[in-house]
C-alpha cells in the first residue's frame, strides 16, 4: 500500500487521514475537498457559529500546519469529476489524476431543498450545511426580521433557537404531527415544543408548506397547507439530507440508502471504502446510516485501521448532542424499535431524561441538561445492561444504585 | 497568552503558548498534541478532553459548573484535580498551567 486517497474533507475525511498517520502509515496520503476551507466542525454552524460566538479559526478540526507536519496533501477547493476504478485513479475537475491503492469516500451529504414548483428557486432560502450557507444567511439575522423555518428536526430547532435569541420573529413549520417525530419519542418532542414556545417561537406542527410566496424573485412569505399565509423575510430549510453518492453511483459502486459498505467499511469494490454520513452499514440485522459526529469519527477510524490490516468490525456506539437556548440535549444509543418510554424527572429544575426500551432492553436515552443520565445510560447501553424501567422512573433512586 | 505545559500519559511534555480566549482543549488541538480527543469539539458533550490539573493549579482555575462536574464523574478514572479542558478558557492568569493526560479518554 503506497497511495491512499480520501475524497471528502469533512469530519470523516479529516479523522481518517489523521488516524492513518497516528497508526504509523508512511505512504502518501491525499485528502481532497470541494470547500475552500481546511476541514472544520459542522455542528457549531447551527449553534455557536451562527450566533456569532465562534470565529472560523476555532471551527477548524486541525491547525492548518497539521497537514504539512503530518505530510498529508490537503487539496481544498478541488472537485473530483470521476473515479477510474480500472486504472485506480481519481480524476479531478482540473484534468489531473490521483492514483490510489486504497480510496475512501467520505463525501457526506447534501441538504434536501424545496422543489422550484413550490418556490424552492426563490432568493432568500438557506440550508444549514456548510460555512458558505451560514455565512450567506448571517446578513438576514437582524433584530426584528421575520424568519420562517421549514422543518422541525434538530437543524430547524437549533436555527430557531439562535434566531430567537438574536431577537428575530420566528415561525417554525413541521409537516409531521410533531417536531422531532423521526428521531425522538413524543415525550422529548413535548419538552422541546414547550421550550421553544416559552422563547416566543411560533411553532406549528402538523402544518405542511403549500408553497413559498415570492416578490421580485425573493421569498416574502408562505402559503400553508390550510390555506393561511404568513409573511417572512427569509427562510431556513431544514428538511433533511441526502447522502452524497454521486461519485460512487457514477462509478457503479453498490448503493443502498447511501454507499453500501460492510462491517469494515468496504464498498462493493475491494479497493474502495466509505465512511460517515454517506455510508450505510450492517447493524443488528439491518442496514443503517448515521448522520453524526460520532459515526463520522469512529467509522472513518475503523476504515483507516482496515486499510492498514486490522480485522475488527465497526460496531457503532452512537451518541449525539444538540444545543438549544440554555439546554444541552445529549443522546446515547439508538432508539430504533422502541416500544416503551420512561420519563425520569431531572435532578434540577428544567432537566429531564427520556429512556427508550424494547421490552426490558434499554436502547437509548435522551437527556436534557442531565449529563448524569446521559453518561450512565451510555455506559449501560454499551455494556448491554438494562436497568428496570420502574427504577429509572423513580427519581428518588440514584441511577448508580439500580444495577 | 498563557504558556501551558501538556504532559502525555507516557511522560512526553509539550510546552506551548495558547492565546487568550481559546480553551485549553483548543491549545492542544491546534498544536497537534495527542491525548485530548475532544470528539464534540468543545460542547461539553463527550468528556473526551479530560486532564488532571497540576495540584498547584486546582484552586487557581475558574470553578466547575454543574454540567462539567457531572460529565467528569463519568470520565476515564476521574480524580480530585480532573477538569474538562474544553471548559477552561485561557487568560493571562493561566500562564504556567500544567496539565497531565489520563491513560485514555473514555
Amino acid at each position: 500500500m503506497q497511495n491512499i486517497v480520501v475524497v471528502g474533507a469533512g469530519q470523516a475525511g479529516a479523522s481518517l487521514v489523521a488516524r492513518l498517520r497516528a497508526k504509523g502509515f508512511t505512504g502518501s496520503v491525499t485528502l481532497v475537498g470541494e470547500e475552500a476551507e481546511a476541514p472544520y466542525q459542522r455542528p457549531p454552524l447551527s449553534k455557536g457559529y451562527l450566533l456569532g460566538e465562534m470565529p472560523l479559526e476555532r471551527l477548524l478540526l486541525r491547525a492548518a500546519s497539521f497537514y504539512e507536519e503530518q505530510k498529508i496533501t490537503l487539496k481544498t477547493g478541488t472537485r473530483v469529476s470521476s473515479i477510474d476504478r480500472e486504472g485506480k485513479r481519481v480524476l479531478l475537475a482540473d484534468g489531473t489524476a490521483l492514483p490510489y491503492d486504497a480510496l475512501a469516500l467520505t463525501t457526506g451529504s447534501r441538504p434536501r431543498m424545496l422543489a422550484p414548483v413550490i418556490g424552492g428557486d426563490l432568493e432568500g432560502l438557506y440550508p444549514v450545511r456548510g460555512l458558505t450557507d451560514v455565512d450567506a444567511m448571517a446578513k438576514e439575522f437582524r433584530e426584528g426580521a421575520r424568519a420562517l423555518i421549514v422543518g422541525g428536526g434538530y437543524i430547524g430547532l437549533e436555527a430557531a433557537a439562535v434566531a430567537s435569541k438574536l431577537g428575530l420573529k420566528v415561525t417554525l413549520l413541521e409537516a409531521a404531527p410533531r417536531i422531532l417525530q423521526r428521531v425522538a419519542a413524543p415525550e422529548t418532542s413535548d419538552w422541546f415544543r414547550a421550550l421553544h414556545r416559552a422563547h416566543g417561537v411560533d411553532l406549528r406542527e402538523g402544518m405542511g408548506l403549500a408553497k413559498l410566496l415570492g416578490r421580485d424573485g425573493r421569498v416574502c412569505g408562505a402559503e400553508l397547507a390550510d390555506g393561511s399565509t404568513i409573511e417572512a423575510d427569509f427562510a431556513i430549510i431544514g428538511i433533511g439530507i441526502h447522502p452524497d453518492v454521486t461519485l460512487a453511483d457514477a462509478a457503479g459502486i453498490a448503493l443502498d440508502n447511501g454507499i453500501a459498505v460492510d462491517m469494515h467499511g468496504r464498498t462493493s469494490d475491494p479497493a474502495i471504502y466509505a465512511a460517515g454520513d454517506c455510508a450505510s452499514f450492517p447493524y443488528r440485522g439491518h442496514r443503517i446510516r448515521l448522520e453524526s459526529v460520532q459515526n463520522a469519527i469512529d467509522q472513518a477510524e475503523a476504515v483507516a485501521d482496515t486499510m492498514l490490516g486490522a480485522e475488527e468490525p465497526y460496531v457503532p456506539k452512537p451518541w449525539f448532542w444538540s444545543d438549544q437556548y440554555d439546554v444541552k440535549l445529549q443522546i446515547a444509543g439508538l432508539n430504533t424499535g422502541y416500544d416503551r418510554v420512561v420519563v425520569r424527572p431531572g435532578s434540577r429544575e428544567g432537566t429531564q431524561s427520556v429512556w427508550y426500551y424494547h421490552g426490558e432492553t434499554l436502547l437509548a436515552v435522551d437527556a436534557m441538561n442531565e449529563p448524569r443520565a446521559y453518561m450512565q445510560g451510555k455506559r449501560w447501553i454499551e455494556a448491554g445492561i438494562s436497568p428496570a424501567p420502574e427504577g429509572v422512573a423513580d427519581a428518588t433512586k440514584e441511577l448508580k444504585s439500580l444495577v | 497568552m498563557a504558556k501551558i505545559t501538556y504532559i502525555e500519559h507516557n511522560g512526553t511534555e509539550h510546552v506551548v503558548d495558547v492565546p487568550n480566549g481559546m480553551t485549553v482543549m483548543e491549545g492542544a488541538r491546534d498544536n497537534g498534541i495527542p491525548g485530548i480527543d475532544a470528539d464534540c469539539g468543545g460542547a461539553c458533550a463527550c468528556s473526551t478532553c479530560h486532564v488532571y490539573v497540576d495540584p498547584a493549579w486546582t484552586d487557581r482555575l475558574p470553578a466547575k459548573d454543574d454540567m462539567e462536574i457531572d460529565m467528569l464523574d463519568f470520565a476515564w478514572n476521574p480524580g480530585e484535580t480532573s477538569r474538562l479542558t474544553c471548559q477552561l478558557r485561557v487568560t493571562d492568569a493561566l500562564d504556567g498551567l500544567v496539565v497531565r493526560m489520563p491513560e485514555k479518554q473514555i
